[in-house]
């Protein structure tokens, strides 16, 4: 039996998004947008989707519909390294997204207004749009101590997000931080960091995870929400299948040198210089749901096992404890097919490190780590 | 005297607070808090020093390559690498091009909206606008028609009704003074600039494979291979790439960034009198050469005297928590060394909601750094002041251009304006330096040198069973610095002191402010419901809280029990 979570039209969704002025076409004409290159953007996004390119054409009517719909972003336990992802977005780009698709009614990276005058955006905005608008929230959530570890304007996050989050149609955690706690709710967690699904039960939340969440996952879903009116699959992570249906290792442009069993022995090696497969220098693909090597990063320049580094594994829950020696090789990978979901081996794989996890929460600093034992490969 | 709240702050990084007295329209007292902590390093105890690079990475996503080069640094030093010159010259390559593209989206859109008024853009007269952008450099963007489709665009967006990011700001406030003509060209940049920084930082992804948080860093060098035959690898195809988008860099750097500021400021000549605050600063240097030696000159400053350049030792710093939320066994008004920190969080201040805090108590998750003893300001000013003064030639030529423009003297850069302004001119000079080192890279293959790592002491088997290193980094927002101890190859102890806790430490335990708080008193405040001017002065700083909150987290005294083997 599956235990994907059923494609969900949320709750609230009978009420839908709002319609409000010009469609997102209509717009994208007045601004002075060519119907080609809007067409190229539909193009881009049905891609994103992993959608046959023959749905572009749907996909170009559904926006022609759409209004610019209501989005607020909220920043808690963060680095805001997903807005710098969002500034680096290209299908649209941030300015398109800014002027002409969305209305970003509350982002603090970015906002003109500051103090009271931003609280008042906020409330304002989502008092008139109470059940219609997007939320996005990037950061954990501060559990621990009444939520005094992140404050804004004098409230707890938790406070903000309950309010926040239960009043929107959905809510898009962007980022690993906001999907499963990160880099904050790792071992030993000094703030009692959660995800939004774990602050704010109950709510329709849809984890685009990553380090920081690529900009075109985040795109693809809200055109995604716009084109079908539904939220996307996803897996028991709440994660996407369109973005994170597939293991790195089985999409990975090295995969061939994996089964081939020609391994990089040391950085810079003949076989680092000639891109042989980083298995043994650390590289966490085997058991890392992400689409990384089809997407890549910045307008598809490149993706970490491209740079010769490892995959850090950093889409999966508590990686930063479950993954992590970075550049310790994983424990048993053998070569199982392809058509193994995250649901169905991600666990497994990840048991050895997760048994060095437990170890590392007993933690001291006197304390030796046993190095799990390796699959001894090539 | 009324105390006003500004919260959150608001185009920064993070979660940025200031309360300010006011008196007779001009702030008398201020105070900095960082609300927001996550404890890092705390969370680092016990793991591989040499992934040290990828947590610290995410102290900021916004500084995103500065932590990992400061940690990298810190590793090599306790273990004693040295590494090869293409992995320097790569770093060199990667921190250059991630100071001008954070400094050009701070300027436009960060710290632009505090003195552009949008909104008056659409009054102007875009064949003027066209003259003056026309007069100001050769920019291919500088017609009247372009000017026209963005002020077409604006008026468009603005008539729908829905503003987004530019509802409810200070528009029409009487402290912007730009006309029409000048505020129809900024809105235009700040929508170029949008574009440019996606497009220039695609360097971080050739070299480091993205950009947030590009991971090519190691311990010994860098992952991304050379090999001019192979397609895996740094090729002739990727180095002509990136030296493209320098040439595009620079180019913006020079035709538009530059021009703007100095229009814009020629406006606002008044704000070099206004903002300067502590007149302390310290600056690390940056840039290393193959044999270490800086191309910013490293170096501190007191009391606005120029003459004298005091060189930096990392033994005068230290942590004080007396105003911070944290406790410390050292004692009250007692600073710790970052090797010797011993540090807990404990929040003691209101229960949230809360309206204000008490600012005689602790009120901030950011501790207070002292140079002995003195508080600092770092930033882009620090290092063009301190790289002034010694007399780089480099520096002191753009910094006369720039003052020569704006016919104003050397004191005008204390200041909020002066703060701006060295941010450009910073941008500009390793704009124009950075495809030198592409160059020298270039160069080195074509030797046949394609070395990015030194394995030596990669594996830790090789490593003491205790050893103890900081790594310094001039990074765009200032003078960054971590220090680690390692034991039995894992992290004893994990610290940093970054450039927004020197900016944004609350009073240390002599009552010495901040340099925030500092740069605020005597502001002029026009409308304390709408305090733009804050903004201003805050906003120069380019506060970035996520980095400056930290905690160290140590067990300092165990590690004077242990014997070294």
């Amino acid at each position: 039996m599956s235990n994907e979570k059923k494609s969900g039209v949320p709750e609230k969704s009978e009420h839908g998004l709002e319609k409000q002025g010009y469609s997102i076409g209509e717009i994208l004409k007045q601004r002075g947008v060519s119907r080609r290159d809007f067409l190229k953007f539909c193009t881009a996004m049905t891609a994103a989707m992993s959608l046959p390119a023959s749905f572009a054409p749907s996909v170009a009517q559904a926006l022609d519909e759409v209004k610019r719909p209501t989005l607020v972003w909220l920043n808690f336990q963060d680095c805001t390294g997903d807005t710098e992802a969002l500034l680096r977005a290209a299908n649209p780009t941030v300015g398109e997204i800014i002027l002409d698709i969305l209305s970003i009614d509350y982002h603090e990276t970015i906002m003109a207004a500051a103090g009271h005058q931003a609280d008042e955006a906020l409330e304002q905005t989502i008092a008139a749009h109470k059940g219609k608008y997007l939320c996005v929230v990037e950061g954990s959530i501060s559990m621990k101590d009444g939520g005094v570890y992140g404050c804004t304007s004098g409230r707890t996050h938790l406070e903000i997000a309950r309010r926040v989050c239960g009043d929107a149609l959905a809510t898009i955690a962007i980022g690993t931080c906001a999907s499963y706690g990160g880099i904050a709710a790792a071992v030993p967690n000094p703030t009692g960091a959660v995800g939004v699904s774990d602050a704010v039960p109950g709510i329709t939340v849809i984890n685009l995870p990553g380090c920081p969440c690529n900009a075109d996952n985040l795109t693809a879903t809200v055109v995604h929400y716009l084109v079908f009116g539904k939220i996307p699959v996803m897996d028991s992570k709440g994660r996407p299948l369109f973005a994170y249906g597939k293991r790195i290792h089985d999409n990975c442009e090295r995969r061939p040198h994996f089964d081939a069993g020609q391994y990089v022995e040391h950085w810079g090696d003949d076989a680092h210089r000639k891109g042989f497969c980083l298995y043994k220098m650390g590289c966490k693909g085997p058991a890392t749901f992400h689409n990384c090597p089809t997407q890549r990063y910045n307008e598809k320049t490149s993706w970490p096992v491209a740079s010769g580094h490892g995959c850090a594994g950093c889409s999966e829950p508590q990686f930063w404890d479950t993954m992590s020696p970075l550049y310790r090789r994983l424990p048993n990978v053998p070569g199982f097919g392809i058509e193994a979901t995250a649901d169905k081996i991600g666990l497994g794989l990840v048991a050895g490190a997760a048994a060095a996890f437990a170890v590392h929460g007993a933690m001291s600093a006197l304390r030796k780590d046993k190095e799990p034992q390796e699959t001894k490969e090539g | 005297m009324a105390r006003i709240v500004v919260d959150p702050i608001t185009r920064i990084e993070g979660h940025l607070r200031i309360e300010a007295e006011i008196e007779g329209g001009f702030i008398k007292d201020a105070w900095s808090s960082a609300t927001m902590f996550r404890g890092i390093e705390k969370i680092l105890r016990g793991r591989d020093p040499r992934d040290a690079w990828f947590w610290t990475q995410r102290f900021c996503g916004v500084c995103t390559t500065v932590h990992s080069i400061a940690s990298i640094r810190a590793v090599e030093d306790a273990l004693k690498i040295k590494i090869p010159p293409n992995a320097q010259l790569i770093r060199n390559i990667i921190m250059g091009i991630q100071n001008v593209q954070d400094h050009v989206i701070h300027f436009y859109h960060l710290h632009a909206l505090d003195w552009v008024d949008i909104t008056s853009g659409l009054k102007a007269d875009p064949t003027k606008t066209a003259a003056l952008a026309a007069s100001l450099s050769d920019w291919p963007n500088n017609s009247a028609t372009y000017f026209k489709g963005v002020q077409d665009k604006v008026a468009a967006f603005v008539a729908s009704g829905r503003l987004g990011p530019f509802a409810n700001a200070y528009w029409g406030h009487p402290a912007y003074k730009l006309p029409p003509e000048a505020n129809l060209m900024a809105t235009a940049h700040y929508l170029e600039a949008l574009e440019w920084q996606k497009d220039v930082i695609k360097i971080h992804a050739i070299l480091g494979s993205k950009n947030p948080h590009p991971q090519s860093f190691l311990v010994g060098g860098m992952s991304i291979p050379i090999d001019p035959d192979s397609q895996n690898a740094l090729n002739a195809d990727k180095l002509y790439e990136i030296k493209r988008l320098l040439k595009k860099s620079q180019e913006f750097v020079e035709k538009v960034y530059i021009p703007d500021l100095l229009a814009v400021a020629s406006f606002y000549k008044e704000w070099a009198g206004i903002g300067g605050g502590l007149g302390n600063y310290l600056s690390y240097g940056e840039f290393p050469d193959a044999n270490g030696n800086l191309w910013f000159p490293s170096g501190a400053l007191l009391n606005k005297d120029l003459s004298n350049v005091i060189p930096v030792d990392q033994g005068k710093i230290a942590e004080y928590v007396d105003h911070s939320w944290f406790e410390n066994s050292a004692g009250a008004g007692k600073g710790l060394h970052p090797f010797e920190g011993e540090t807990e969080v404990n929040y003691t201040g209101p229960k949230p909601p809360y309206k204000n805090l008490d600012t005689d108590a602790k009120y901030s998750f950011v501790k207070s750094p002292r140079y002995e003893e003195k508080a600092m300001e770092v930033g882009p000013l620090a290092r063009i002041l301190v790289a002034y003064a010694s007399g780089h030639k480099e520096t002191k030529a753009a910094v006369d251009m720039v003052l020569g423009k704006l016919g104003v003297g050397a004191p005008a850069l204390f200041s909020t304006l002066g703060r701006t302004a060295a941010r450009g001119i910073d941008a500009l000079l390793i704009a124009q330096q950075t495809p030198k080192w592409l160059d020298e890279l270039i160069g080195n293959i074509s030797k046949g040198d394609y070395r990015i790592h030194n394995n030596e002491n990669w594996d830790p088997s090789t490593w003491p069973v205790e050893a103890k290193g900081y790594g310094f980094h001039e990074a765009p927002r200032g003078a960054l610095g971590h220090w680690i101890r390692i034991k039995d190859q894992k992290i004893l102890n994990y610290q940093a002191v970054v450039p927004s806790t020197w900016n944004a430490s609350p009073r240390d335990a002599k009552g010495q402010r901040g340099a925030y708080e500092a740069a605020l008193v005597g502001t002029p405040v026009f409308d304390q419901n709408k305090p733009l001017e804050i903004l201003r002065t805050i906003h120069s700083f380019d506060p970035c809280l996520a980095c400056a909150v930290h905690v160290m987290d140590v067990n300092g005294n165990e590690l004077v029990k242990v014997k070294v083997s």
